[in-house]
């Protein structure tokens, strides 16, 4: 059997038995719902509602709902798909990058993270599907025979790409998670006494057993579908960025757009992970299983990737004055002492200064200041598209065309929306699914569980 | 001769190794074994072979490649031509570098999903399918091996039974059918 050094801090805590951690994961979802929970989905259901409402009231009224003007075409709604979309960045690159490199502590927090993919993926969806306006036609960018003509979707854009990529990703991250949760499924099949709900996590586990065959393919599939899913997380952002970067206006004519994309990605995903696990870990009484040295990996994470987007601030900003592009110098100047500088400092500050506190360790291993600081990441992330997104096109090349933007109820109402739908499935997901992956944890705990280390080395 | 299927079960996946090692090494043959989570070291024990499912996921993306490699050819080069900016797509190697992102994503598209359906299949493990493992507890802690007399013809059942008791058991339970 693999041993780890003794110098390595146990990732499961305590004195625990395979059956604990069936045990903890599983009486959850037995029990009564919590009041706290039917509280806090009780609230997300509302504002989700609310956001529905917006959604509503755009498609029959349509897209001139929205704060966009000539000048400004795209603002709020591609800002929030790209928030969105970075934000379902995580889970994938958690399960499947980290699976690649070995790094067990990914087990403890994979399973929410491909939720949180999943469900953020789906909420960055809503932006540019509604902004078809007529969304019953969203069927027309896929390549389909039809009677309009010899019509095809244009493959040299950059937007069908991204219809490529994000539906990709979307569905081949929704399988990789499902194919995850069938054993776990099982796990709650077996243990449940009510019927309804037995038949219910019955249809769900697939009529797994658990043979040793099925678990050879299991980690074998897991395995491949890591190895393919890892280039398809950083394809996705990248694809993202070439939206901007394909284009010839000045501020998002820019060749380092992919990498300073995927790491921007990744950093606003793992902080969204760290919002959601440490209260999830709190209300739950998860402590064993997600504890500091998690939080403390992840905040590395955040260091190396919110430092790659830092140097990827300074070196189109370098690069804007050193290109002798008038155009493209003003873009610069513009965002950092234009009408909407407010917004750039905001972005710097909360990408780029903040997240270099946790080079104190005292700091990253502070689960309340990580609490504060993944929030703070995550507003800053918000403003990073806004700025690319809104500043390099609200003064274009003729100074009488340079325009505005201010966000209409409708622009706040979705973008409020989705952050509701969000946490009403998020919610849903923890009260009724396995919300770490038992089974996965269950083959590390000989190795890295904390009576079991302590055990070997005497 | 009636059949006869022997469940036994450990309360460890070490132990669960060993008896299965103990009983291979006596010469009797593994059936089956259920467990809560993969057992390492398990498989060349029981005889249990190599899946093949990374290969066939390598086809089925192949087959993505391709599909898209004759989808861009066919709507962009052969039965519309797009002229932008004064210039005609007219070749597809020409066009190639931008179609490279579709040709990826549907290739991923269809190695991944490919994989999965088979993975699913072969496991037949598929929406209202009937579970059959012997105990509730295998999804928890415990492992069973399952040995039957009728894939052990020159064992009889007291001797199967004998050579189960030596290991490290939790539990024996003994069915005829």
């Amino acid at each position: 059997m693999f041993k780890e050094s003794r110098l390595r801090t146990p990732l499961i805590l305590g004195n625990k038995t395979y059956h604990d951690i069936t045990h903890d994961i599983c009486s959850p979802i037995e029990g009564p719902a919590p009041r706290p929970w039917k509280i806090a989905t009780a609230i997300a259901a509302v504002i989700a509602l609310y956001g529905i409402a917006c959604i509503m009231y755009l498609v029959s009224t349509g897209t001139g709902v929205w704060g966009l003007n000539k000048t400004v075409g795209w603002a709020w709604d591609i800002t929030n798909f790209v928030w969105w979309v970075g934000i379902g960045h995580a889970g994938t690159l958690i399960s499947a990058v980290l699976l690649l490199f070995r790094q067990r502590w990914r087990m403890a927090i994979n399973r929410s993270a491909e939720a949180m993919t999943i469900f953020a993926v789906m909420m960055a969806a809503v932006f540019p599907v509604f902004h078809m306006g007529r969304v019953w036609n969203g069927y027309w960018t896929l390549p389909l025979p039809n009677t309009l003509g010899t019509l095809w979707p244009n493959f040299n854009s950059a937007l069908m790409w991204d219809v490529f990529a994000i539906s990709t990703y979307f569905s081949v991250s929704l399988v990789f998670w499902y194919l995850g949760l069938i054993p776990d499924f099982a796990t709650i099949r077996d243990r449940m006494v009510k019927k309804g709900w037995k038949r219910f996590y019955s249809i769900l586990s697939f009529g797994w057993s658990g043979r040793a065959k099925n678990w050879t393919r299991f980690e074998e599939v897991s395995l491949v579908l890591a190895g393919i899913a890892t280039p398809l997380v950083f394809s996705v952002h990248s694809i993202v960025s070439m939206d901007f970067a394909t284009s010839v206006i000045p501020g998002w004519h820019t060749t380092i757009f992919p990498p300073y994309f995927v790491s921007g990605a990744i950093f606003s995903g793992f902080a969204m992970v760290l919002t959601l696990l440490l209260i999830m870990r709190k209300t739950m009484r998860l402590e064993a299983y997600i504890h500091v040295k998690h939080v403390e990996y992840m905040n590395i994470v955040i260091i190396v990737t919110g430092s790659i987007v830092g140097v990827a601030y300074l070196t189109e900003l370098f690069i804007s004055w050193y290109s002798g592009v008038e155009y493209e110098s003003y873009a610069f100047i513009n965002r950092f002492s234009g009408p909407l500088s407010w917004s750039y400092w905001a972005m710097m500050t909360c990408n780029v200064i903040s997240p270099q506190l946790f080079w104190f360790k005292k700091l990253r291993t502070n689960l309340a200041f990580t609490f504060v600081m993944s929030i703070i990441v995550n507003i800053g992330m918000w403003f990073e598209r806004f700025v690319i997104i809104v500043t390099s096109i609200h003064r274009d090349y003729v100074p009488s065309s340079w325009g505005e933007f201010y966000p209409s109820s409708i622009d706040i109402g979705m973008f409020i929306g989705t952050i509701g739908i969000f946490f009403t499935l998020f919610l849903l997901f923890a009260r009724y699914f396995p919300v770490l992956a038992l089974n996965e944890l269950k083959t590390i705990l000989k190795v890295s569980g904390e009576a079991q280390k302590n055990e070997a080395s005497h | 001769m009636a059949n006869k299927v022997f469940h036994a079960m450990y309360d460890d996946d070490q132990k669960l190794l060993d008896a299965a090692r103990a009983v291979t090494g006596s010469g009797l043959s593994v059936k089956e074994v259920f467990s809560p989570f993969p057992v390492h070291g398990l498989d060349p024990i029981i005889g249990v072979t190599r899946t093949r499912l990374a290969i066939a996921s390598f086809m089925y993306a192949t087959t993505g490649t391709l599909l898209s490699i004759f989808g861009t050819w066919y709507f962009m080069i052969h039965d519309w031509q797009m002229n932008i900016g004064g210039k005609p797509s007219d070749t597809w190697v020409e066009n190639f570098p931008a179609f490279v992102p579709v040709m990826f994503e549907f290739s991923v598209l269809c190695g991944a999903h490919g994989m999965a359906l088979t993975y699913l299949i072969r496991n037949k493990t598929l929406p209202g399918m009937p579970a059959s493992n012997p105990d509730p507890r295998t999804t928890d802690d415990k492992f069973v091996m399952e040995i039957t007399l009728e894939d052990n013809p020159g064992s009889s059942a007291a001797e199967i039974e004998s050579k189960l008791r030596a290991t490290d058991l939790y539990e024996l339970s003994i069915k005829e059918y």
